[in-house]
C-alpha cells in the first residue's frame, strides 16, 4: 500500500525541513524517555530552554559551549564529506590543547596577538599530527580509520593525564607545595588570555575569539570544498573512488590532506579551549566534556555544510550548557547525550525523506503498475 | 607454578577477554548478515548498567538473580540494537553514522550514564557477582588449572557460545542463510530468504551478546557501576571481528590476546611495578591499532572473509 521510491530531484526546502523536523521529533522522543523515568517533560524543557537561551548570562555561556562544538563539528564535516570517518576529533582536540599550552608557556610574554598566533599554529599543528596517524595508515595501508582514530582518542586522553597527573612534565605546575599534592597544569601567561567581544544588549553577550576563528574556518572550508579544484577532486573521490583513480587524481594524497585539515581544525578547538576558557592544560575538564563526539552530531545534523555547522553548534552548545547548569537530582547527567543521540537518529531517519518519497494508496498502485509496465 | 606471573596473566587474560569475546561474537553475527553495527560500545554500556540494576533490585537467591541479570542485560542490548536495525534495514540509513549515533546515544555520556544516575547505581558494591567456580574439580592442575578451570560461569558459557555460533554458521540451514544474506542479498532474496527478517534478527542477537559482554564487566570483572565502565572495549571488539577474519574460533584467541593486555596493568601493579600506569593502560588501544595495521596491509588485497554486502542496505527495487 505504501511505496517508497527514489526521488529524482531533491527539493531544496527539504534540506532545511529535515534537520528542523529531526529536532522536533527528537524532543518528543526525549520527552518519552523523561516521562518513562518519572520526570515531567514540559517542566524539564522549560527549564532547559531558560538555562540555554533566556536566563541572565545564558547566551554567553551557550556561546562558550558552542565554540568547541563548532571546531569539532567542522573537523568532522571536513572529513565525513569525503567519506573519511575521522572520529578522532576528541583526541585531536586534546593534542591541540597540549600544543597550544606549550606554545603559550614557551613564548611566555609578548603581545596577545603574537601569543594567539603561536597558540593557533601550535594547536593546529599538533592536532594535524595526531590525525595524520590514522590518515597515513588509511592512505597507504588501507587500515580502517574509524577504529584507529577512535583508539587514538583513548591514547591521547591517557597522554594528557600522564602529562599532568603522573609526571613532572613541562605542562605541570610544580611551583608550590600545594601544586605538588594536587596536580594541575601550569597557568598560562596573562597575555595568552584571548580577547573577547561584548555585545551590549540587556545583559551583555560575550563572544569568545574562538567562535570568530571557527566562523572564519567555516568560510575557508566552504571556499576550499566548493570553489577550488582540490574540493572538486575530493567530491569526485568521495562519490566514485574508481572514476577518480582512472582520471589520475591522487587519492592517497587527498586522504592524507583531508585528515590533516580535519585534525588541524580540531586542534584549533583545543587551542581555543586553552586561550578562551581554561588558561591552563586541564585534562579532567577536557576529557569530561566529550566535545569531539558531540561534534559528530553537529556535523551530521548540519549535513556537513560548514556554515550550518556553526549554527547547529550554537543550538547544541545551548543544550550542553543548559545540561551543566541544571545538573542535579532531577536533571541527571547523560540526559544531554541522550537528547543529542536522539537528534542524530532522527536526522538519519530523515535522510530517507530526502532521498525517497512515499506514495500511499491508489497513487502507489498506479505507480507500481506503470513501473511494472516499463520493466516488461 | 600456578602463582608465576605468566600463569596469572594468562588466567586474567581469559577473564578480561570474556566481555570482548561476547561482544565480538555478537558483532560477527550482525556483520555476517551484512549489518555493520558500530554501536557495540553503547550496547555494552547499557547492558552493563541494566544488568547491574537487575542484580541490585531483584530479591531472589544469588544464582537466580545473576541469571535474571544476564537476561536483562541481553534484552537491554537487543533493545539498543533494534534502533540501529530499524534505521539501517527499514530506513536504509548510513550504517556507519547510525552505529556512531547509537554509541553516542547509549554510551558513556548518554543513556547508560543517565540510567546509572537516575537509578542511583553509582558507588554501590554489587549484591551478587559471578565468581570463579572450580570447574570439574580440576582447579589445582598445574598451569591449565587456574587458566581454564578456575573461571566464572560467564567464561564457561562464552565457550559454549563460541561453539554454538561456529556450528550455527557452518552446519545449520539458518546459519547458511545468514551467510547468503551477508554475501549476496539479491540472490538470497531470489531463493525466498527474507533478507529483512534475517538482518533484524541477527542485529538484535548481536545487541544481546553485546549486552551480556557489558554485564560481564559490571557483574564479574569490576562488580559495580561507574560511567564509561567498558572504556572502549566495544571498539576493540569491532576490531577483533576484523582480526578474526569473521570466524568465531579466531575471535576467542583474539579476545584473550587483548584480554592479556587489558589485565597486564592490574597484574603488574599488584606486583609493585611502579611505571606510569598510563603506559600500560594505553597498551590495548595501541595494540588494536598495530594489529589492525598488520591485518589490513595484507587483508586489503585478500579481504579475508569480509561479507561482500557488509555495510550496504538491501533495496529490492534497486537490485
Amino acid at each position: 500500500v505504501i511505496r517508497i521510491e527514489r526521488r529524482l530531484r531533491q527539493p531544496r526546502w527539504l534540506s532545511l525541513a529535515v534537520p528542523v523536523g529531526s529536532i522536533l521529533v527528537s524532543l518528543v522522543a526525549s520527552a518519552v524517555v523523561l516521562a518513562a523515568t518519572g520526570h515531567g517533560p514540559f517542566h524539564a524543557y522549560r527549564r532547559l530552554f531558560d538555562a540555554a537561551f533566556v536566563a541572565n548570562g545564558a547566551l554567553s555561556a551557550s556561546l562558550t559551549s558552542a565554540t568547541p562544538l563548532a571546531f569539532t563539528g567542522l573537523a568532522a564535516a571536513a572529513a565525513f564529506r569525503m567519506q573519511l570517518f575521522n572520529i578522532g576529533g576528541e583526541g585531536q582536540l586534546y593534542f591541540g590543547a597540549i600544543g597550544a599550552a606549550a606554545a603559550a608557556l614557551l613564548v611566555g610574554g609578548g603581545s596577545t596577538t603574537l601569543l594567539v598566533l603561536a597558540m593557533c599554529a601550535a594547536g593546529a599543528a599538533f592536532g594535524a599530527a595526531w590525525a595524520l596517524i590514522p590518515g597515513l595508515l588509511r592512505a597507504f595501508l588501507s587500515t580502517n580509520e574509524i577504529i584507529t582514530s577512535l583508539m587514538l582518542n583513548y591514547v591521547a586522553a591517557l597522554i594528557l593525564n600522564y602529562l599532568i597527573f603522573d609526571s613532572l612534565s613541562y605542562w605541570r605546575d610544580t611551583s608550590s607545595a600545594e601544586a605538588k599534592v594536587f596536580p594541575q597544569g601550569k597557568p598560562l601567561p596573562d597575555a595568552a588570555t584571548w580577547p573577547t567581544a561584548t555585545l551590549h544588549l540587556s545583559s551583555g553577550i560575550v563572544f569568545p575569539l574562538g567562535l570568530g576563528i571557527a566562523a572564519a574556518v567555516a568560510a575557508l572550508l566552504w571556499f576550499l570544498y566548493s570553489r577550488t579544484r582540490f574540493g572538486f577532486e575530493l567530491q569526485v573521490i568521495a562519490d566514485s573512488p574508481r572514476a577518480a583513480r582512472y582520471s589520475g587524481m591522487r587519492t592517497r594524497r587527498k586522504i592524507v590532506a583531508v585528515m590533516a585539515i580535519s585534525g588541524a581544525i580540531a586542534g584549533l578547538g583545543g587551542a581555543s579551549q586553552d586561550g578562551d576558557f581554561r588558561h591552563l592544560l586541564d585534562p579532567r575538564g577536557l576529557t569530561d566534556a566529550a566535545y569531539g563526539y558531540a561534534g559528530i552530531v553537529v556535523a551530521a545534523l548540519a549535513r556537513y555544510n560548514p556554515f550550518a555547522v556553526v549554527l547547529v553548534a550554537f543550538l547544541l552548545g545551548g543544550l550542553q550548557n543548559a545540561g551543566y547548569a541544571l545538573q542535579g537530582a532531577d536533571f541527571p547527567s547523560g540526559l544531554v547525550g541522550v537528547m543529542q543521540g536522539l537528534i542524530l537518529f532522527c536526522a538519519l531517519g530523515g535522510e530517507l525523506l530526502v532521498r525517497y518519497r512515499f506514495r500511499v494508496g491508489r497513487g502507489a498502485r498506479a505507480a507500481s503498475v506503470t513501473a511494472a509496465g516499463a520493466a516488461s | 607454578v600456578n602463582n608465576g606471573i605468566v600463569v596469572v596473566v594468562l588466567a586474567s587474560a581469559v577473564l578480561y577477554g570474556t566481555p570482548l569475546l561476547y561482544a565480538a561474537l555478537g558483532e560477527l553475527l550482525a556483520e555476517r548478515s551484512g549489518v555493520l553495527n558500530l554501536g557495540v560500545e553503547g550496547m555494552m554500556l547499557v547492558g552493563a548498567v541494566m544488568g547491574f540494576w537487575a542484580v541490585q533490585r531483584i530479591g531472589a537467591s544469588g544464582p537466580v538473580t545473576l541469571a535474571a541479570a544476564v537476561g536483562v542485560a541481553a534484552l537491554a542490548g537487543a533493545a539498543m540494537a533494534l534502533i540501529h536495525a530499524f534505521l539501517v534495514v527499514t530506513l536504509r540509513a548510513n550504517q556507519i553514522v547510525s552505529g556512531l549515533a547509537l554509541t553516542l546515544f547509549a554510551g558513556g555520556v548518554g543513556l547508560s550514564s543517565y540510567l546509572g544516575n537516575d537509578l542511583h547505581l553509582a558507588d554501590q558494591p554489587a549484591r551478587h557477582q559471578f565468581s570463579a567456580v572450580d570447574g570439574f574439580g580440576l582447579q589445582k592442575l598445574p598451569i591449565v588449572g587456574p587458566i581454564v578451570f578456575d573461571q566464572s560461569v560467564l567464561v564457561y558459557a562464552s565457550w559454549v557460545c563460541v561453539i554454538a555460533v561456529a556450528v550455527y554458521l557452518s552446519r545449520t540451514r539458518f546459519g547458511l542463510n545468514v551467510r547468503a544474506v551477508g554475501e549476496a542479498p539479491d540472490a538470497a532474496d531470489a531463493m525466498g530468504i527474507n533478507v529483512t527478517a534475517y538482518r533484524y534478527a541477527h542485529t538484535l542477537l548481536g545487541g544481546a551478546f553485546a549486552g551480556v559482554g557489558g554485564a560481564t564487566f559490571s557483574l564479574s570483572i569490576t562488580p559495580q557501576w561507574v560511567d564509561n565502565l567498558t572504556a572502549g572495549a566495544g571498539w576493540i571488539a569491532i576490531a577483533l571481528v576484523i582480526f578474526a577474519f569473521w570466524r568465531p574460533g579466531l575471535c576467542l584467541l583474539g579476545a584473550y590476546f587483548f584480554g592479556a593486555f587489558a589485565a597486564l596493568p592490574f597484574t603488574l601493579q599488584a606486583r609493585g611495578v611502579t611505571l606510569a600506569p598510563e603506559l600500560f593502560q594505553s597498551l590495548p588501544y595501541v595494540m588494536t591499532v598495530l594489529v589492525l595495521v598488520l591485518v589490513s596491509s595484507r587483508g586489503a588485497k585478500l579481504r579475508l572473509g569480509a561479507p561482500a554486502a557488509l555495510g550496504t542496505p538491501y533495496v529490492r527495487e534497486e537490485r
